[in-house]
């Protein structure tokens, strides 16, 4: 490489299948998990990120060489990485596991990732959810920046990158305002809601989507084990919200205050 | 021989009799010892009066006396809540021999002004009978009380696997009773068809107190005259209904929609019928939304669908939706579907977008159910619910536009939009006139020319919001006078004192 012309953009974004947001879980008979058969869908955090990777593309024009979308999930997670390409990712990566196997704890997902990275050796920005909104652990991106020992910025609600000076400048939310990061690539950065309002996949990119290529691979290939670590002893229902009353009058009010144990 | 045409003669005479008749019976109004008597049999909560002893301040009431358009006001003084179909029947009775006006009221989300009195009838809500009687999962016959808001309903038969026949943009706050009154249509018709198929029976108390249990969960039921059709549509004016027994649906294993942006308005007809052709039985919904209505729904923040880029350059837009018992089967169809509607010279379509999410699909509904409350947001609207042949939607908006302009009245502090929208399958156009405020100038420049002009078309005034107080002195234009005149026949043997819904449906 010259070092004159600076180096192209390559961004990297794993997306999630998850339970869609607007499904209403219900927990299993059993108690191990929930009823998994109902709609799912991007997690809305990973299509977040695959809008930035797009705007980044739209403002930096051809600085962006490649937008790549992974994926760790059964066969029907390949749709979700359609849906990402039809808004305009590149390629896609399916690391593939059996639909029966057991969902793949952060520290599975972060060695994965990294093995994908090290396998591509071009990756200068990892762009990815801060958290998955059905197991909501929100650790990945920072163990995975933590494995690739690469720089690590969270929550972003802004994000602009300068490819020349390979710098990414992300603005995060903290108590009471915002932070400006400035992190040298390469860099993973996970997303907050206010980073951007993700498109809808049109009909023509949907058509073009069909195209798109991708790579199928087993955790096998990458040489990284996904058994989770943790186990589940039991899932249950929050308790059940009791509707509230009308009550007439302060006193009525008040007494009830007092037998409810406020005083 | 003789009694037949003894009747004739007798029935001839009667229906001269209620030509000249067209003057509204006397009624009286509510007084304290009127509400003294219900106070003997509803609890203390179902009765709301500005009377005494009750006295409420008449803010209390307003929301009952005014409709959701605000633009038709009642004066009435008492509003009762009843949660029984007896106390419903006490309520009638007592009304029936004082003569006193009844309007029943369901989420009073109608929007023909036949929810709120014309005068200071009393109004009679069914918020209070809000509970589930039964349901069968294996019928998916559904029985219920009429004040079950739609919306509760669709989310208590969703457990078991079912939907409800109709969904409409006021389902959050319309009622089951009232969708039956008003004969409802709304965005499932084309699919699960009207409310004349889908309910089975109902419970309704007639003018005079007489509970007319109708109840049936039955399919089929050939045992004399179907009573029920008459409470479907009748707009409160025949009874009060209590009780509806429904015929719900499985729920479909898979749904889609696409929103698609046309070029050109002429394109809605081939598009429609190759839709048909490709989606056949799948096809659920085919809503059109004109550019007006559309940027009005994304001004006033109702979903989101295309980039402005995608948008621009489009007269109109199509919402398509595909309800069938399996994904791979539906979107291989769907596909082939936009894959031709793409590729074909010249295109039928600009662009669209396809929802990928359970959450883009309520998003891309929102975009279309949403323009009703657009429009409210925008202005005051004068709403014209009409049936007319799909080909001429866009003529009727632009002869509108027109007349509009020729007197003067299209500008900012005036007529602000005209926007059409509507079931395209169910040839259905909602024409709306979007005014700074109604006035009696804007009023006199639609009104006969809109009903005239419908009438040219053999159209019907109203596809599916009613007659209410808004068209009574129209109903001519899309009946004939024998056909009103057994109308008003049939509302005299139910209510001879006149006491329901009165200055509704029938002058
Ligand atoms: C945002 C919005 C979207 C809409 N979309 C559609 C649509 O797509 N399709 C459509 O057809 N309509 C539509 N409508 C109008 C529609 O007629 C009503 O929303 C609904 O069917 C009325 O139900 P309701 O309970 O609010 O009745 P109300 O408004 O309270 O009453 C309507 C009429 O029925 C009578 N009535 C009510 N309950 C009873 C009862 N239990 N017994 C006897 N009479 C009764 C009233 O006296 C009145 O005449 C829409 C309205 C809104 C505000």
């Amino acid at each position: 490489m010259r070092p004159t012309t600076a180096r192209l953009l390559n961004i990297l974004v794993p997306v999630k299948r998850c339970v869609d947001y607007a499904v209403k879980i219900r927990v299993n008979a059993q108690q191990t998990g929930i009823d998994a058969n109902v709609k799912h869908s991007m997690n809305p955090f990973d299509e977040i990120a695959v809008e930035e990777a797009v705007r980044l593309r739209e403002r930096l024009k051809d600085k962006v060489k490649s937008i790549t979308v992974v994926t760790i999930g059964p066969a029907k997670a390949a749709e979700t990485l359609r849906t990402a390409l039809a808004m305009g990712a590149d390629s896609g990566i399916h690391i593939e596991v059996p639909e029966s196997a057991p969902a793949p704890e952060p520290l599975g997902v972060a060695r994965a990732l990294r093995a994908v990275v090290e396998r591509r050796r071009e990756t200068d920005l990892v762009i990815m959810g801060k958290q998955a909104i059905d197991d909501d652990l929100g650790q990945t991106g920072q163990m995975l920046a933590a494995l690739l020992g690469a720089a690590q910025a969270t929550c972003a609600s802004a994000l602009e990158v300068d490819v020349e000076k390979r710098v990414a400048r992300v603005r995060t939310e903290i108590d009471g305002g915002a932070q400006e990061l400035v992190c040298t690539l390469p860099a993973v950065v996970t997303t907050d809601l206010r980073l951007n309002e993700p498109r809808y996949a049109s009909l023509p990119n949907i058509m073009k989507a069909k195209k798109k290529p991708i790579e199928k691979l087993t955790p096998a290939d990458l040489g990284v084990d996904l058994t989770p670590v943790l186990e589940t002893i039991k899932v249950t229902e929050p308790p059940k919200r009791v509707g509230g009353g009308k009550v007439s009058s302060v006193d009525e009010l008040v007494g009830r205050l007092k037998e409810a144990g406020f005083t | 021989m003789l009694c037949s045409r003894a009747t004739a003669r007798h029935l001839a005479r009667y229906a001269k009799r209620w030509q000249h008749t067209s003057a509204r019976p006397a009624l009286n109004s509510v007084t304290p010892d009127d509400i003294a008597h219900f106070a003997q049999f509803l609890p203390q909560n179902a009765i709301l009066s500005t009377l005494s002893p009750v006295s409420v301040a008449p803010a209390e009431i307003e929301q009952y006396n005014s409709d959701w358009m605000g633009k038709y006001r009642g004066k009435s003084t008492t509003v009762l809540r009843p949660h029984t179909t007896e106390q419903v029947s006490k309520i009638l009775k007592w009304c029936h021999e004082r003569r006193i006006g009844v309007v029943p009221q369901g989420g009073n989300t109608g929007l023909v002004g036949g929810s709120v009195p014309i005068e200071d009838e009393l109004i009679l809500s069914l918020g209070n009978m809000s509970k589930v009687r039964s349901f069968d999962p294996v019928s998916g016959a559904l029985v219920a009380d009429a004040g079950c808001i739609l919306e509760a309903l669709t989310e208590h038969i969703a457990t078991h696997d079912h939907i409800m026949p109709l969904d409409l943009g006021a389902k959050g706050s319309c009622q089951i009773g009232g969708n039956v009154s008003t004969n409802a249509g709304g965005l499932r018709l084309l699919r699960y068809g009207s409310l004349h198929g889908s309910v089975l029976g109902l419970e309704v108390v007639l003018p005079d107190g007489t509970i007319l249990d109708n109840l049936s969960t039955l399919r089929k039921d050939n045992t004399g005259y179907d009573l029920k059709q008459l409470f479907i549509g009748a707009e409160g004016t025949l009874g009060v209904v209590t009780g509806v027994s429904i015929l719900t649906s499985a729920a479909p294993r898979a749904v889609n929609n696409v929103i698609l942006a046309l070029p050109r308005f002429e394109n809605v007809l081939p598009l429609f019928k190759s839709t048909r052709r490709h989606l056949s039985e799948i096809l659920s919904a085919f809503e059109f939304i004109d550019r007006t209505a559309y940027e009005l729904a994304v001004k006033h923040g109702q979903g989101k669908g295309l980039t402005n880029e995608e948008s621009e350059g489009a007269e109109c837009f199509v919402l398509l939706e595909t309800s069938g018992g399996s994904k791979e089967h539906d979107e291989e169809k769907l596909n082939a579907l936009l894959e031709t509607l793409l590729e074909s010279d010249p295109p039928l379509i600009n662009t669209g977008v396809l929802s990928q999410s359970p959450t883009q699909f309520a998003s891309l509904w929102r975009l279309r159910e949403g323009v009703t409350e657009a429009v409210s947001k925008e202005g005051k609207a004068y709403k014209y619910d009409i049936s007319i042949p799909l080909a001429s939607f866009k003529d009727v908006v632009d002869a509108t536009k027109e007349q509009l302009r020729k007197k003067g009245l299209l500008h900012e502090n005036a007529v602000k939009h005209v926007l059409g929208y509507g079931h395209v399958g169910d040839g259905n156009l909602h024409l709306n006139i979007v005014a700074a405020a109604y006035t009696q100038e804007i009023e006199a420049a639609l009104e006969p020319f809109v009903y005239e002009l419908v009438s040219s078309y053999k159209g019907s005034i109203s596809a599916e919001h009613g007659i209410g107080a808004m068209k009574t002195h129209a109903i001519h234009y899309s009946k004939s006078a024998v056909a009103v005149d057994v109308m008003k026949r049939i509302k005299h043997l139910f209510d001879p004192h006149g006491i329901m819904n009165p200055g509704k449906v029938l002058e």
